[in-house]
Formats: C-alpha cells, structure tokens, sequence
C-alpha cells in the first residue's frame, strides 16, 4: 500500500479528538459523552448535538455492537486502497449508539446484519492503530 | 394568496454538450442562461433576480462572478443557497418567494459543471478531521460505500433484490433511447444491469449515476411578467424543504428527509399522490430513487422493489412514468448535479415538450424532487409540486 497515499485519508490528530487516538493505542475505544444528558456522540464535537452543552467526557465504552450493514468495495476509489480491492466495510452500530464505519479484521464464514461484534485495533499502514471489529469468540457466544 | 401563485417557470433549457472539454464552467453557465432565457423570450437585460450554488465558479462560490460575467447590471435580489446537488429547485421555490414579496420579476437560476473532462468540483472545501471519521475514509470508504450501505440494509430489512434496483435503471435507459442527446443510448434489460461490474457491492456500476459535462438553466417570473410573453407557463403548486442531520452519529440509511419535505409540498399544493401524472426523482444511484418513491408515499415503506417491477417507472403509460430524459442514471448528471435537469424534464412534460415516445398523456400535475449532501452523514431534501397551465 501506498503509506504517503493512505496518511493523507487519517483524520488529524487534534486537541480535541486525542483522546479517541489515545483511547486506540491503549486498546480501548473510548467516546465522547455529554456531561448533562448522558448521551454519546461520534465523531468529536465541539457541543452535544443533543442539548447544546460544551460539557463532555472521554469515556472508554463496550466496544461490542452489530453489523448494522455491509458492502464490498470494487472500484478503486482510492489510490490508497487501489491494490486492495476488493474489501468489505461495515457499518457497525455500537452498543451505545453511535455508528462507526470500519473493516472486519477476520472474515466470518457466515455473515449476516445484526451479527454481533467487538472492536478490535490494528495498526494501520503508517503506524496509527485503528478500531476495527472481530466476529470472533462473540459468534458462538450470541 | 398562496405565495406560489405570484410567480410560474417560464423557460427551461438543458445544454446539449455532455463532453464540453473547450468550454470554461463560465462559458457553459452562460450559455444555458442564455437558452432559458430565450425558450422565455427574454434576455439578460431582462434580468433582476439571480439564483445559483457553489457550481458557479469564481470569487466566493456564488453568484457575483457570474452576475459579472453576464452582465447582469439590474440585480435586485441575489441568492446562493447551496444544497448540493438539490440547489435549483430550493432555488425556483426561493424565486418564486422573492417574486411574490416584490423583490424582483425574472428570475434567472442556472447550474453547471464539467467533471467529465474539467477538474472536480472542490466541494465544501477541505476536509476536517470529522469529515475523514465520518465517512470511514481511512478504512477505504467513501461516497459510493454509503450508498451501496444503504442498499444492503434495505435488501436486509425489506428484501428487495438487486433486480428490483436493475428495474429503475432499465426504465431510464427506456427513456434516454428516445433522447438523441443522453449520453446513453442504448437499452439495458434487468440482466444487464445485474451483470455490469460490482462497484460497491450490492451496487454495481449500472446502479450508479453519470459522470457527464454540462448545465441547465431556467427562468421563474411574475404572473405579469409571463402575460406579456409568449410562452405556456408552469405553474409552482407546493413546495417543501427539509434536512436530515448526523444526531451524533445515529444515521439510519434506510430512509430520507423526503419523510418530511414530501408531506409539506403535498400540503401547500393540496394534492396527494394519486394526483401526480409524471415525476421526476433525483438518480445519485438507484438505491435513492427507490428509498425517495417510498419516502414520498407512492408506497408503503420498504416495499419500493415491488413497486418499481413490472414497468411502474416507464413512460407513457406505467402507472408512474419517472425521469423520462433517462434522468442522471442514463442522461445527464451534469457537475455531479442531478437538481436542474429534473426541473426542465418536469417542465417539458407539462408542457407537452417531451421526447416523441415518452410525453406522458395528459400530463397536469408533476414532483420535482432533489437529494442534496450525502445520504451517509447529513442530506437535505427538496420537493416541488408543479402543474400545467390552464
Ligand atoms: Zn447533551
């Protein structure tokens, strides 16, 4: 792959988003959760879209959820990824709310929506550790 | 009196180019501000109000390069509302608001584009770091992945088919091959669709939209104005706007703020969808013509795949003839924007101006509905309702 390419597609490392980075490298996915009404949010904002408030927590979550969908990306989309086609994405809804595109860092033999996931981390080409998710040990736990 | 009933479309144009490689994004603004204006029998000294997004190229994204460019020194009111790819029809509704206040006569709107041999349009601007998050960019994904996660849910939760897809785009290759300038001439069947290469599965790339140069225009006047000319009007009925937001990353894709702009324009123009003859329905890829069609009500929720089979879509005479150019799936799409090309469509149908072939009879009442953004993180919707003149 491509490392210079694919650099350029990671967010920023920002003041406010460093703890989520910092959450992955430790193993933990961490949220943001308002203070005042409790609720989650991804990805980082400045205010809770919920109540407005500036008041907000990291908090490291379940890092279960389901496969809310999936699809497999064909065309070469990015000049990053043009070697990898073809890969599957998910769209994963956590257990706290929030949904979260990734890729699955097994394949299952059998994949299907609402099947139970938890989040993984795995280094990314340039280093950076991002969450992805595993159908493992859950599967036959579900 | 109902705002709309101050003013009516009184020229349309659709640019004949979809390879436009010797012309600037000026020179094709301005070329299809000319045919609007002419189908009216206007001209730009005509012109008071000016309506276009951040297609138009220049100083601050809006309209004062191309109110430059064009001359268009009587300028009384000005707007630049920006709701990608939906814009012009947020604008015809906005003129026809200004019309009715009194704060201007002609109203001018016009969109174009060039990505098929031009640059890309820049879009909002540079990524911030949400933007990459939101998207899963890192992870591979991007704009066509949201799509292709919207069609799977759907097939999940409702079981439509990718046959039932391949039904929209068969029908809008049926039209474009009574179109001598779409850029798809040729008919497809079912199979074919199904069969052309996956792109994001369970999309493939026949599910997808064109990628084509070009523009359209058209021009919204006063009653008084349209009187004084010699050109059947279309008459504004209802119109209805609406977005959809992130809700701290709770997006459900099955659906589309159609919920809600759909119901408001069907309000304001006190008809219902029994009412509507012809439709035009934004075609980013056939997974947001089917999630609209139920969105809107021509169906039960989830049951747009049934709804689509058997010819439903194809003009003249399934029971709901849809994007008769052939539509962005086999037309135009020009600039990556579906908007203006779904206003002239809806116009030449009421005005009995379609292509020989697909002119729906008797066609008095037509939709004009708009996506604008990304179905994955944040859209707006906008829905119009316009009619024949008596
Ligand atoms: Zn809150």
């Amino acid at each position: 792959m491509d490392v210079a390419a694919y650099e350029k597609l990671l967010p920023d490392i920002t003041p406010r988003n460093k703890p989520f980075w910092d959450g992955c490298a430790a193993g933990e996915l961490r949220l943001q959760r308002c203070t005042d009404c409790g609720r989650h949010r991804f990805p980082d904002a400045p205010v809770c879209p919920q109540c407005l408030s500036s008041s907000a927590s990291w908090e490291a979550v379940s890092g279960t959820g389901t496969i809310w969908s999936w699809c497999t990306m064909h065309q070469r989309y990015f000049a990053a990824f043009a070697d990898e086609v073809p890969y599957r994405l998910v769209y994963v809804r956590l257990t706290e709310g929030p949904l979260v595109i990734s890729v699955l860092a097994d394949e299952p033999d059998e994949l299907r929506l609402d099947l139970p996931v938890r989040v993984v981390f795995r280094p990314s080409p340039g280093g950076r550790v991002i969450p992805q998710f595993s159908t493992g040990d859950l599967v036959t736990a579900a | 009196m109902n705002a709309n009933d101050a003013a009516v479309i009184i020229g349309a144009y659709e640019h004949p180019g979809r390879e436009l490689p010797d012309k600037s994004l000026a020179q094709i603004h301005a070329e299809v501000a000319i045919g609007a204006l002419a189908d009216a029998g206007l001209t730009l000294d005509d012109v008071d109000g000016f309506f276009l997004g951040h297609d138009a190229p220049g100083y601050g994204g809006g309209w004062v390069s191309m109110a430059e460019y064009l001359g268009l020194r009587s300028l009384t009111y000005m707007d630049s509302t920006e709701s990608g790819g939906a814009s012009p029809i947020y604008h015809v509704s906005h003129a026809a608001a200004a019309i009715a206040a009194g704060k201007c006569n002609v109203a001018l709107i016009t969109l174009a584009g060039k990505p098929r041999t031009g640059i890309q349009p820049g879009g909002g601007g540079p990524l911030r770091p949400e933007d990459s998050f939101e998207m899963g960019m890192f992870t591979g994904a991007g704009l066509v992945s949201t799509y292709a996660l919207a069609a799977q849910r759907h097939m999940y939760e409702y079981g439509t088919t990718s046959e039932q897809l391949a039904e929209i785009k068969v029908a809008a290759t049926i039209h474009a091959s009574h179109n001598p300038n779409a850029f798809l001439q040729k008919v497809m069947t079912v199979e074919d669709v199904v069969n052309s290469p996956l792109v994001a599965d369970p999309l493939h790339r026949a599910d997808c939209c064109l990628v084509t140069d070009g523009g359209g225009a058209v021009v919204v006047v006063s009653r008084e104005v349209a009187r004084s000319l010699n050109r059947q009007p279309v008459k504004i009925l209802g119109q209805g706007e609406a977005a959809k937001l992130t809700d701290g990353g709770r997006v459900d894709l099955t659906y589309t703020s159609a919920v809600q702009s759909g119901p408001r324009a069907f309000e304001q123009a006190g008809v219902t969808v029994n009412d509507i003859d012809y439709v035009s329905i934004y075609d980013s890829f056939t997974i947001t013509v089917l999630e609209i069609l139920e969105d809107l009500g021509f169906c039960e929720k989830g049951e747009g795949g049934r709804f689509v089979m058997d010819g439903t879509l194809v003009a003249p005479h399934g029971r709901l003839p849809f994007n008769t150019d052939g539509g962005g799936l086999s037309n135009n799409h020009p600039g990556h924007r579906g908007g203006i090309t779904k206003i002239i469509e809806a116009v030449r149908q009421l005005r009995g101006e379609a292509n020989q072939g697909v002119q729906v009879p008797d066609c008095e009442i037509a939709l004009v509905h708009g996506n604008g953004g990304d179905l994955g993180t944040r859209m707006r919707s906008a829905t119009m309702i316009l009619g024949r003149d008596a």
